[in-house]
């Protein structure tokens, strides 16, 4: 019972954080937010016994994003998102709300929340959880799957990294140089 | 109620989906259609991680005495997806600083304004 009073609670705050990360218009305590929305999420795996996946997120999620965010803020210089008078309000909303509809209308179908029965965990699952400490020696089954049965999916994620922060190094790596020659067009013209 | 408990976690993810994608598709400001983004992703693990839990069991590292554990297969995938989001949020992010240089703005109608592309 106290399982599904946290479960429901920590859900409930996601909810409300991310509501309110719509709503406000200051950038900083929005990026402030997105950190406790990590934070809370992290907890939620937590609860739901998905350990490595929780570190991975309050390390990377929380941490590195939030600092990249107020990182951008910073180069910025911009403290607060305008509110804009061209958007119609109504088209975005009835958009999401018949998209939601339907994303639930979906979920009536699926197995209940934590159904050992559920087919999700009939078939490949039982595999790894009975065979990796014999075939592999390591205790924890997602490291297992990650480090050794799908090492080369993990070398394309370190692929992935590496391209992005190649890209990020050639986006603003050379920026000094690039804003002179802006600069200087513009005296130009 | 069952049924409401039993499906409250989905119904959390598809809600959190929604205002991310509400965010991302109603707000000019990039930085917060960013934020918006990755509220859409940590809904999708959500989802992913509500569907590997098992009721009573323990996390996936094998220990004596222990029969039921949760499914690690979307805990190794979400860890792979954690990281990559960060990586397409980080280059986001930095295209953001470039449009900044180059327009002297983040707001998406100014930048449509600059360009006359609507």
């Amino acid at each position: 019972m106290i399982d599904v009073f946290i479960d429901v609670t920590l859900l409930a705050f996601l909810a409300i954080t991310a509501v309110a990360i719509v709503r406000m218009t200051n950038l900083f305590a929005i990026v402030m937010l997105f950190g406790i929305f990590s934070f809370l999420s992290a907890a939620m795996f937590v609860v739901m016994d998905a350990v490595d996946v929780a570190f991975t997120e309050a390390a990377v999620g929380a941490g590195i994003s939030t600092v990249l965010m107020l990182a951008t803020i910073a180069l910025t210089k911009d403290q607060n998102e305008k509110q804009s008078r061209s958007h119609r309000s109504w088209l975005p909303l009835a958009v999401v709300i018949v998209t939601g509809a339907a994303l639930v209308y979906g979920t009536l179908d699926i197995p209940a929340f934590g159904d050992p029965e559920a087919p999700a965990q009939m078939y490949v699952a039982p595999y790894y959880l009975e065979r990796s400490i014999a075939e592999t020696g390591v205790p924890n089954v997602v490291t297992a799957v990650l480090a050794s049965y799908r090492g080369f999916d993990t070398l394309g994620e370190v692929v992935v990294v590496f391209t992005a922060g190649i890209a990020v190094l050639l986006l603003i790596g050379g920026k000094r140089q690039k804003s002179n020659t802006r600069k200087n067009e513009k005296k130009r013209k | 109620m069952d049924f409401f408990i039993g499906h409250y976690n989905y119904w959390i993810a598809i809600f959190l989906m929604m205002v991310g994608f509400y965010t991302v598709i109603s707000r000019g400001n990039l930085v917060k259609k960013i934020i918006g983004l990755n509220i859409f992703q940590v809904s999708v693990f959500l989802l992913y991680i509500s569907v590997s839990t098992v009721k009573g069991g323990a996390a996936p590292i094998i220990t004596e005495g222990i029969e039921l554990y949760s499914n690690p297969l979307p805990h190794v995938l979400i860890l792979t997806a954690i990281v990559v989001g960060v990586a397409t949020t980080a280059l986001g992010l930095a295209l953001v600083v470039r449009i900044k240089e180059a327009y002297g703005t983040i707001e998406e109608d100014e930048i449509h304004a600059q360009d006359h592309s609507l």
